[in-house]
């Protein structure tokens, strides 16, 4: 039984689900091995070489070298994956979070104080809210 | 017999422990989250529980995609507090209840919820950080915990319904075990919150409430809620909210007991990227 397809209508947001998982499962592997200090000396040595390492698709790789969350997501990256990279950069999940809505950091965290992003307009694709833009691929 | 005095619920956001662990505590940004737990603290010291048993979910930090257990009990002696990619945090060892956690895992299987059992892992933020809002900084955690990990990372994730379920078999495995110990059980993650995509960001502040008010007065009604409406409601993260189902099941009043009486209630928008939720029920002495 594959999940409602109401799921796929949330605008702005990737469904981790197995097929997501499969198209992904070298791409969040290799962010797993940044939890190991010497890995992320590697990667940070020489990204491409390091990324060459695994059996990654040539787009998942480009897309880690431009630090393109969003099309990591659309590939099949997940974000508490994906946060590994974000870590050995040295920013925070809000800086990470921030970057794949097109605002500027600064703007993202003034939404947050104010009550953050609201849920009217944005349940469903073709509504009104602010978080229709479709991700950047 | 083992009994279960209270229930304890609170988002596990891991800003709050680097706010903790770094000292900000005392910034005007945090103070507001922080005292959201001021009564929590008092609260705890004077409850004192011999054992936590503490619903959390991890975040690709021991549970890769190499394996994704649904539910995963923690039957070893003890855990390490994970890196997570900035260094452990700075915390003590989680000392596990081997031979409570063995209990609970027999019996809960028999009742055909089928468990994965786990001796050896690490913690991350959505064990830890809880533990650090309720004792603060100690050099030892006051009690043992505990670990039981739920996938709320990747769909489908178990429902509401299999959640409340699964607490109602955990809590008759506790109430069943010989011993004379005082038992919390914690519910973790949440409240409102999305961490990816155009749309992070999201908060929903009344679906929170309503959440809120329903896991207090009935929770039964609430286990009916379909995964998708988390989702879409309370962002892609807020899936998280099913675990707090697995605590609430586990409270007398399901089983046919006394309401629990509801002693402390908090919410606050927001820490980094995600709305605080916090209560606590206790049961009936």
């Amino acid at each position: 039984m594959s999940l409602d397809k109401e799921f796929k209508e949330i605008p702005g947001t990737v469904i981790f689900d197995a097929e997501q998982s499969r198209k992904g499962y070298w791409l969040n592997q290799f962010c797993m091995s940044l939890m190991k200090a010497d890995n992320r000396n590697k990667f940070k040595a020489n990204e491409r070489a390091y990324l060459d390492e695994w059996k990654m698709t040539e787009e998942q790789k480009q897309a880690v070298l431009s630090r393109d969350l969003n099309r990591m997501m659309a590939l099949g990256g997940n974000i508490y994956f994906l946060s590994k990279i974000g870590a050995t950069d040295g920013k925070s999940f809000q800086q990470m979070a921030g970057s794949m809505t097109g605002m500027s950091e600064q703007d993202y965290r003034a939404m947050m104080i104010k009550g953050g992003r609201k849920i009217d307009g944005n349940r469903k694709i073709g509504e009104d809210g602010d978080a229709q833009r479709p991700a950047k691929d | 017999m083992a009994r279960i005095t209270s229930s304890l619920y609170t988002s596990h956001i891991p800003a709050v422990g680097a706010a903790f662990d770094l000292g900000k505590t005392h910034e005007d940004y945090w103070k507001p989250v922080f005292a959201g737990y001021d009564f929590t603290k008092q609260w705890e010291k004077a409850h004192n529980p011999d054992v936590i048993f503490l619903v959390y979910n991890d975040h690709a930090t021991a549970f890769s995609l190499q394996m994704i257990p649904t539910f995963a009990i923690m039957t070893g002696p003890e855990f390490n507090p994970a890196d997570e990619g900035y260094g452990a945090r700075p915390v003590p060892t989680v000392i596990g209840h081997p031979e409570l956690a063995s209990h609970i895992a027999s019996e809960v299987i028999q009742h055909d919820f089928d468990l994965t059992m786990v001796n050896e892992i690490d913690v991350d933020h959505g064990l830890t950080v809880p533990l650090s809002c309720v004792f603060g900084e100690v050099k030892q955690w006051p009690c043992k915990i505990i670990p039981f990990a739920v996938n709320v990372v990747q769909h489908p994730v178990p429902s509401g319904a299999r959640c409340f379920a699964l607490g109602q078999a955990i809590g008759n495995a506790i109430r069943s075990y010989p011993e004379d110990l005082n038992v919390q059980i914690w519910g973790t993650g949440g409240m409102s919150h999305q961490l990816q995509g155009p749309r992070a960001g999201l908060i929903n502040k009344e679906w929170d409430n309503k959440f809120l008010d329903l896991l207090i007065d009935d929770p039964k009604a609430l286990a009916k809620m379909p995964n998708i409406d988390y989702v879409r409601e309370a962002g892609s993260e807020g899936i998280e909210l099913v675990m707090w189902l697995i605590a609430r099941g586990a409270m007398a009043d399901v089983a046919g007991g006394p309401k629990p009486k509801v002693v402390h209630r908090f919410y606050h928008v927001p820490a980094s990227n995600t709305a605080v939720g916090h209560l606590i029920l206790e049961n009936a002495a």
